[in-house]
């Protein structure tokens, strides 16, 4: 019920948002999901603070173009003109970046996260810290069931990725393996 | 194989000799994994992998393939007055707004088409009453980077399939979905996007890239193909081909002349990018074996000897990544020029000072190999970043030189002498 909600309030609010006169207007019901702040605490639905403009930009063109499918984000997005996917994108990367969990994380689990991590060299693109770079997305406390989704959906090739890189990467990780990955980036101090 | 203690260094020389064991090799964590957890080198990595070669180290960590922007810069934001042509040249904007703006085929009314190769459209530059438009001539393609032309039918390469759409510059307006005539095509997604062309020989050649950065691979991979335009027919041209997108026939000899792009994570320096030509049906280029005709694979390559292979007739430069090429026929540029061959040189990615990003022209001696390597285009990179990136060249009929841009999402026309602007 709740998460049928929502895409149905965001339909409603985009159409007064297109009339008004800010960025932050605009976007308010972007953040209604996405988290005021920069940190979702909405279901597999990903933070978006601090994000990289340029990785925003693509992922906004790819939902408008429909070569990204999620029936809300292509909604969103369709009647969205270049010059409003860039000052989306800009906007979105001044959010304060996501804020990590209360805990700390389970030391197995983190221990076992990281060591994967460097194994399949996710600290190179997405740097050590994991915040990214220009069409390499931050990745650093992510919300966990968004990293989980989006890590199992590159590997079943269900997402396609504006290049093959992550379909590349994600082919030898199990699903355990994933699980250990996102729950030790979601986690990252 | 726990190298939990290897030395640093030693473990990055093991990670260029054995791209499989890489993983084990990585930088361990600071805290040891928990008692129980996998071992680091469990899965080796799959054909494709980009983590393959790629050693772990500072400098490496920096060097990522680069993406472009996926929209196409506005005319007015174009790198236009900052490119370069030598004396007597002249470089324009022939059409912009295409995104992502690949390779270029023409039909024999003018009509210009453009592939992509991140976003799913193939574009057609359009002449009507002495103005130039862009159109959306397919869409909902996946990765749909190689065009060609002949008889009137357009062909379009997908990443695994070829189709057609016939008596193109007649539907133009509303063209018909394009019929696939070819899909028994390898589905990976590294080195997948095609380059197409039809050789003298009415063939319709299509490449198959190797599936990775440096690996091993079936018989379906690292070649050549051609196949009969109705799609019938297919052989295997040439082999030990790691990933051409671009090549042509010498006007003079029809000899098919190659571009492929030689292996990251060797170094900064080698192998350098290899123009090929073949002599004959069924050649083998030596990837991932042999590079740029004088380098054994340091992987790979134990028991091969780069004799056993045809040797490149020139070599394009290290990372640079030579892609679209083609021979000049024409009359307007001088002579020096004539049957020279256009190289686009899309540019480094895997070097640490960027190299190529540019449109060199190769002239040939009397052998037909090359003579020498001289800058053209220049101007597209600015303190080691791109402002554009060149993919493919094409030649018009009025002998003035076509080269696409998939950074800005354009095309440029290069003119020589008093300046004449195409119609527009």
């Amino acid at each position: 019920m709740y998460k049928k909600l929502l895409p149905a309030l965001a339909f409603a609010s985009i159409t007064f948002a297109a009339g008004a006169e800010t960025i932050q207007e605009r976007a308010a019901p972007c953040l209604a999901c996405h988290g005021e702040r920069g940190t979702s605490e909405t279901e597999n639905t990903p933070s978006l603070g601090a994000q990289q403009a340029p990785y925003v930009l693509i992922q906004l063109f790819m939902f408008r173009e429909k070569l990204r499918v999620f029936d809300t984000m292509n909604e969103m997005a369709k009647d969205l003109s270049d010059d409003d996917l860039r000052t989306f994108s800009d906007f979105i990367a001044t959010l304060p970046k996501p804020a990590p969990p209360a805990d700390a994380g389970d030391p197995a689990r983190m221990g076992r996260g990281q060591a994967l991590a460097h194994q399949y060299l996710c600290n190179n693109c997405h740097k050590p810290d994991f915040s990214g770079g220009d069409n390499v997305p931050r990745i650093a406390n992510q919300r966990e069931d968004y990293l989980n989704k989006t890590l199992s959906e590159y590997k079943d090739n269900s997402r396609h990725g504006y290049d093959g890189t992550m379909a590349d990467v994600m082919q030898p990780v199990t699903k355990e393996q994933i699980a250990d990955l996102a729950y030790y980036i979601a986690h990252y101090r | 194989m726990n190298n939990l203690m290897t030395p640093r260094g030693l473990a990055l020389a093991g990670a260029f000799f054995s791209a499989f064991t890489l993983a084990a090799h990585a930088q361990q964590p600071a805290t040891p994994p928990a008692a129980g957890a996998a071992p680091a080198a469990a899965q080796p990595l799959p054909p494709g992998s980009p983590l393959i070669g790629r050693p772990d180290n500072e400098a490496a960590a920096k060097l990522a393939p680069v993406a472009p922007p996926p929209i196409a810069a506005a005319p007015d934001k174009l790198p236009l007055a900052r490119l370069k042509v030598p004396a007597g040249f002249n470089v324009e904007v022939y059409a912009a707004g295409m995104a992502n703006a690949r390779s270029l085929a023409q039909s024999d009314k003018g009509t210009v088409f453009v592939g992509s190769r991140l976003v799913d459209k193939v574009y057609a530059i359009v002449n009507r009453d002495g103005k130039r438009q862009v159109k959306v001539i397919a869409s909902g393609l996946y990765r749909p980077n190689g065009v060609a032309f002949k008889d009137g039918t357009l062909y379009i390469a997908e990443l695994s399939k070829v189709s057609k759409i016939e008596k193109i510059d007649d539907v133009i307006d509303s063209p018909p979905k394009p019929t696939v005539i070819y899909d028994n095509l390898p589905k990976d997604e590294a080195h997948g996007w095609k380059f197409i062309a039809i050789g003298p020989d009415n063939k319709l050649y299509v490449p198959v890239g190797q599936p990775g950065n440096n690996v091993l691979h079936d018989d379906a991979h690292g070649q050549i193909r051609r196949i009969n335009l109705d799609g019938s027919g297919p052989e295997v041209y040439a082999v030990g081909v790691r990933n051409t997108v671009g090549f042509d026939w010498n006007p003079e000899t029809k000899h098919l002349y190659f571009t492929d792009n030689g292996r990251d994570w060797l170094s900064e320096t080698v192998p350098e990018d290899e123009l090929n030509r073949v002599t004959k049906a069924g050649e083998d280029f030596g990837a991932p074996f042999c590079y740029q005709g004088n380098i054994i694979d340091q992987e790979l390559g134990w028991g091969k000897s780069c004799s056993d292979y045809t040797p490149p007739v020139g070599l394009m430069g290290p990372h640079t990544a030579a892609l679209g090429m083609r021979f000049y026929t024409g009359g307007m540029f001088p002579k020096a020029y004539k049957n020279a061959i256009f190289v686009a040189r899309h540019g480094s990615w895997n070097k640490s000072k960027k190299e190529g990003g540019d449109v060199v022209v190769v002239k040939l001696d009397k052998d037909g190999k090359v003579k020498s390597v001289e800058p053209f285009l220049t101007g597209f990179l600015a303190d080691n970043k791109y402002v554009g990136r060149p993919v493919d060249v094409m030649q018009l009929k009025d002998g003035s030189l076509l080269v696409s841009d998939d950074w800005n999402g354009a095309v440029y026309r290069i003119s020589y002498g008093k300046q004449k602007v195409a119609g527009r």
